[in-house]
């Protein structure tokens, strides 16, 4: 650091200053001499933020990770990671006696035993669901405005691991109660381990410490939930946030705001007052969403027993959409030559379920490979304006929906009167078929808000007047838009699809073409071809048609 | 003393003692059995047979079939029970309005004094399980943690936990329990209605169904205690991932909303 | 602002002519008068009332004291409920119901004191705290073409200077060495459990276990079972308290139903179980839930895990879902003294399917 170099001159600067300076001073001081603080503080107290509201979805998750530990930390206080057997004989009645984990124990005392245990419980596992639901959106939003574009890739798959971990950490923790639902779940997962080709029996075995469900399985999920993703996760977030620093943010495009600068409010003080107020009142949110709504009730559940099973028995909604998958599968099951079985029933879902999430964690790069885009991005797209992107985003979805619609199927057919073998086949069908009519419903209204964009610019906007003109031709008044708003809606870029090149060299020759780089032109094509964009006004249109007869 | 032990051998005590006893049953029978009572009970319940008979014809023969041997659209009525007739019509699925995948509860029909009548004649077919007693099913002489281990070993797969109920095959269903009277719960384990599989005393006892309806009494009324908060239903995840999505979420996205919007600016004199 | 960022990375190596000529509009040489789409810049700030008018200033002071000392007293309020209000009281709060008073309290007012700590900064925020727009410009990620070149000469001087590439054999050890090590993590993690043997083939059923009601905890005879009834049971000799209860119930538990005789239509299921009494095993042979929602009109019993329906009328064949065999079918039989038991162990395996199997 410079401070050695810089010493004299602040000695030189400051003499009257000297020994009277304000306490708070004289630590920072102390601080800098030592870590460099002035450095850091001098780039960022000032940082701009742009302000809108779903640049604030990002922080949901950060501030319900932030309560995840504070409560998680209270929560193992009292929780005990033990399978070994116990005979209930606390405070709750209906369980008066019961045989029971001291896993489920501990749990039932952090709900009757401890004063505030049921709430600091509830706030953890509602501010799960909700860090979850938040990661989902916050991605929703940096894939529809193309913000995880150059340079921000790495950040982005910083981002995904975070939810394949989150979604873990939630798997791992409500396991942990040992109640007749969760356990269900590590049945699930054994099942899945054993299906395993060649060394399932023997993973399983590793895992569980022997035959499911054992004595081990708790205690080692348990250190999994609470020190090593967790752990993982902290790494995560805090490589997440420097990025998004180095970065500095997206911001919608408008006036001003360009791809070589940001436009918002400075981190002192705005910024600490509105992020910091925000984390007070997710907080706050969550902390009162546990006060009134009741979260995984273990103690309505019972203690867990391989023998025995509830309907609505579901995992939490994250993984919704591999129980989904799970439960749509048809029945395939192969024994191979030599006498081993292959149970596609599970594999099939097992393998689709990570191809699901990863298909998200590797779009960026398919997309840059595509698009042949190799420069920064600063400005976040409207969604419409990349119509292919768009729709296979929402195509995305729909098989999520399908899929999580499959995984609660037995809900749905209690409470929309249906059969769960008809949810099934819609499910099963819907899968495959959903997807795509999205995809191209969702190009085609996209194609839709470009075309009423440019008419936007060209011909203003419509006002509702209607006018009548000396010769009896009624015409409706639009009214041109203004300056800032004509340049939003222009201000996007329009490249053309890749080509190529000719068939034939300049000799008449035949040029070998790579079928790879055939397969990226095409698909180039579907990103900038004619069926993705509209083209943008050009000056002289505009020109054409605002010089010449007013209003039309 | 003596002089009895002397005559005990007379070759008349034999008689007398017969005759003694005889009077003795004789005269403990006229006090102790209703002689009257019976008779009167027994043309009081011919009377109900005979009640039960006409609204029979009337409101279910077309279906079961007269004399309820079973007919093209319901099963066969004899030696179903009076508890079976007493859950069936008493909870309104029977009558059926329509044929479906089950018959679902509604409203009941008949008034109480008439399904009894029903019940009566039904009984009157073949033997079959009884309307209970009432004390048979008094949540308050169950044990409730008992109680809940049997529920979860033989009725939470189809009716959940809590008794929300849940999903059959085909677009059956297991009803939900939730506030269901302790009487029904009773006879629908004893009589097995429709798809369930019944629950003879043979294998789940009168002590056994008593717990799971003190179970049931616990957890799954509207007087349940849900000490949490609001209960979402009792259905699991599900509601809890949905009320995530909406109200959850809604109320932090509200927040940032009010957060990002721009502060009001002075009006533009 | 310009409108022009032909190129902002100092390595693009693109050809240029498929992409977009930055944000010009194809009209690079019209002058931002002529231009109709060019970018006006920032608006000009406009003030907000409590910038202009100390009373409003004065009163957006006051709101967020107010949200402070609210805060301030709902804590004060928390802290109170946590001493006053017994754990096990239970309220009726519409329209939430029945629900606990402490938990109720200590949420509520734990939740209003963060949410009021946060809805006064961030009124604050945005009330009196400048709301002038600023400006920072952006630098381009990538390093310029000396330090790169810097970079990769240090680099090279690094390595070269190891003699990392002239000594192939100190390289190839090493490399040896380092892929080696891990190992002793590998090997470390076989005693997390036990080799599999053929502990998933076989259950506590064996030849002569009588059949116990889960319910009553006693021996079932057959003239306990109607038809249309449905008994959870397992082996005797298993106890709840027993150290493997679990593990051993987790593959032995059985379901009992009866059917008419003449509704089975699988003659072996038929022979294996007795007077029309069949006996299952109740794990789902697809991921091992009890699939004990029995339908006794239809004989179908479906798992409400993920709806695998076996039609326990015809072997338990699978007809409907994922599961990919039928659930494994106990021989049963009465023994002299009238009782239901066992004549062996299911035929396969019970419950999930797994590589060995067969």
């Amino acid at each position: 650091m410079s401070t050695a170099t810089e010493s004299p001159k602040t000695t030189a600067d400051a003499p009257k200053n000297r020994g009277k300076a304000p306490a708070g001073e004289r630590v920072a001081d102390w601080a800098d001499g030592r870590l460099g603080i002035y450095s850091l503080a001098k780039a960022n107290m000032r940082k701009i933020f742009p302000d809108h509201w779903s640049f604030l979805l990002g922080e949901i998750c950060l501030y319900s990770f932030v309560i995840l530990i504070l409560t998680g930390v209270y929560l193992t206080l009292f929780f005990v990671p033990s399978m070994a057997e116990v005979e209930y004989h606390g405070s709750f009645e209906p369980m008066q006696g019961l045989l029971m984990s001291e896993a489920y124990a501990s749990a039932l005392d952090i709900n009757f035993e401890v004063r505030g245990g049921l709430l600091v419980r509830q706030i953890h596992h509602w501010a799960a669901l909700i860090f979850v639901v938040g990661i989902f959106l916050h991605m929703f939003r940096v894939f529809f405005t193309g913000a995880f574009r150059k340079p921000r890739e790495v950040n982005w798959l910083f981002g995904f691991l975070l939810l394949v971990l989150a979604i873990f950490t939630g798997l791992t923790g409500y396991s942990l109660p040992d109640d007749s639902l969760s356990g269900i779940g590590i049945r699930l997962m054994e099942a899945a381990i054993l299906a395993v080709p060649v060394v399932g029996s023997y993973l399983q075995m590793f895992i569980f410490g022997g035959e499911f469900p054992g004595h081990d399985i708790i205690p080692r999920f348990f250190v999994t939930h609470v020190l090593l993703l967790p752990g993982i996760m902290l790494g995560l977030v805090v490589a997440h946030l420097i990025l998004i620093v180095y970065h500095k943010h997206t911001h919608y495009a408008g006036p001003g705001r360009t791809n070589e600068n940001v436009v918002g409010y400075p981190l002192l003080p705005v910024y600490m007052a509105k992020a910091g107020g925000f984390f007070f009142l997710v907080f706050g949110v969550i902390t009162m969403i546990a006060a009134t709504v009741t979260i995984n009730p273990i103690w309505l559940l019972g203690p867990y027993r391989p023998d025995q099973v509830s309907t609505d028995a579901q995992p939490d909604w994250y993984l919704g959409f591999s129980e989904g998958l799970v439960r749509m599968m048809p029945g395939w099951e192969w024994v191979i030559p030599g006498g081993y079985t292959l149970n596609f029933g599970l594999l099939i879902p097992l393998a689709v379920f990570p191809a699901m999430l990863a298909v998200i964690g590797l779009y960026p790069f398919f997309e840059s490979w595509v698009t042949k885009d190799k420069r920064e991005h600063h400005i976040a797209q409207r969604p419409r304006n990349s119509p292919t992107r768009t729709g296979l985003g929402v195509a995305w979805l729909t098989a999520f929906g399908v899929t999580t619609i499959g995984g609660g199927n037995d809900l749905f057919a209690v409470h929309f009167n249906l059969s769960i073998n008809a949810i099934t086949w819609f499910c099963r069908i819907g899968f495959f078929v959903l997807p795509v009519l999205a995809f191209f419903i969702t190009r085609r209204i996209c194609m839709g808000l470009q075309r009423r964009d440019r008419d936007k610019v060209l011909h203003g906007r419509e006002t509702g007047i209607i006018k009548r003109l000396p010769h009896g031709e009624f015409v409706e008044v639009h009214q041109p838009l203004p300056q800032d708003q004509l340049h939003v809606l222009t201000s996007h870029d329009q490249a053309t699809p890749m080509e190529v090149g000719p068939e034939t060299d300049e000799n008449g020759v035949r040029r070998r073409i790579n079928p790879v780089e055939r397969v990226r032109a095409r698909l180039s094509r579907t990103y900038y071809g004619e069926q993705a964009q509209i083209p943008k006004p050009t000056s002289e249109e505009y020109h054409e048609i605002t010089s010449g007869h007013g209003h039309h | 003393m003596k002089k009895l032990s002397v005559r005990r051998r007379h070759p008349l005590a034999a008689f007398v003692v017969l005759l003694l006893a005889l009077a003795a049953t004789g005269g403990l029978y006229a006090t102790l059995a209703p002689a009257d009572e019976a008779q009167a009970e027994t043309s009081a319940q011919s009377l109900a047979i005979e009640e039960g008979k006409r609204l029979y014809e009337v409101g279910c023969s077309s279906c079961h079939g007269r004399g309820a041997q079973g007919g093209s659209d319901g099963p066969s009525l004899v030696g179903v029970g009076a508890a079976s007739v007493d859950f069936q019509v008493g909870t309104g699925r029977m009558p059926m309005a329509q044929t479906g995948p089950q018959a679902p509860e509604k409203p009941a029909v008949y008034t109480q004094a008439e399904i009894d009548q029903l019940a009566a004649y039904i009984a009157s077919l073949g033997p079959g399980p009884n309307v209970p007693e009432e004390s048979a099913y008094d949540p308050a002489r169950g044990d409730a943690a008992r109680g809940g281990e049997l529920f979860r070993s033989n009725c939470s797969q189809c009716h959940n936990f809590v008794g929300s109920g849940g999903a059959l095959t085909n677009g059956k269903e297991a009803p939900s329990l939730r506030d269901v009277e302790p009487r029904y719960i009773f006879e629908a384990m004893l009589t097995g209605p429709q798809n369930m599989p019944s629950f003879p005393d043979t294998t789940l006892t009168e002590q056994d169904k008593l717990d799971i309806i003190a179970w049931l009494d616990e957890v799954a009324t509207s007087e349940s205690p849900s000490p949490g908060g609001f209960s979402l239903g009792g259905y699991g995840p599900v509601g809890e991932g949905l009320f995530a999505w909406t109200f959850g979420i809604g109320a932090l996205i509200a927040v940032a909303v009010w957060i990002g919007a721009r502060s009001t600016k002075a009006r533009k004199s | 602002m310009s409108t022009h960022n032909d190129d902002n990375t100092p390595h693009d190596e693109t050809p240029g002519e498929h992409l977009p000529e930055g944000r010009g509009h194809g009209a690079g040489e019209l002058s931002p008068a002529d231009d109709p789409f060019a970018d006006p810049g920032l608006p000009a700030h406009e003030h907000r009332r409590q910038d202009i008018d100390e009373r409003a200033a004065q009163r957006s002071e006051r709101t967020v004291a107010l949200l402070f000392t609210v805060s301030v007293l709902a804590t004060i309020g928390f802290i109170a409920s946590y001493v006053a209000i017994p754990i096990d009281r239970i309220v009726y709060i519409w329209p939430f119901g029945h629900v606990s008073g402490l938990n109720f309290a200590l949420g509520l007012t734990l939740g209003l004191a963060l949410f009021c700590i946060g809805a006064g900064a961030v009124h604050w925020a945005r009330t009196l705290m400048s709301d002038e727009e600023m400006v920072d410009e952006r630098h381009p990620v990538a390093a310029s073409e000396e330090v790169r070149a810097q970079v990769f000469e240090d680099f090279r001087q690094g390595v070269a200077e190891s003699q990392f590439g002239r000594r192939k054999l100190v390289r190839n050890t090493m490399f040896g060495a380092l892929a080696l090590v891990p190992l002793s993590g590998v090997v470390l993690l076989r005693d997390l459990g036990p080799l599999p043997h053929d502990k998933l083939r076989h259950s506590r059923w064996k030849e002569g276990s009588l059949v116990i009601n889960e319910s009553t905890q006693t021996p079932l005879r057959p003239e306990d079972i109607p038809v249309g009834a449905l008994v959870q049971a397992m082996p005797e000799g298993l106890d709840p308290h027993d150290e493997d209860f679990q593990v051993e119930i987790a593959k032995a538990a059985v379901m009992l139903v009866r059917l008419e005789p003449e509704d089975i239509k699988d003659q072996r299921s038929a022979d294996w179980g007795h007077e029309g009494i069949l006996c299952y095993s109740k794990i789902c042979t697809h991921i091992g839930c009890p699939a004990t929602l029995y339908e006794q009109q239809t004989h179908h019993a479906l798992c409400p895990c993920h709806q695998s329906t076996f039609d326990l009328a015809d072997g338990a064949r699978v007809i409907f879902g994922p599961a990919g065999h039928p659930l494994p079918q106990l021989r049963i039989t009465v023994n002299e003294d009238g009782y239901l038991a066992a004549l062996g162990d299911f035929e396969e395996p019970p419950g999930p399917s797994f590589w060995e199997r067969g």
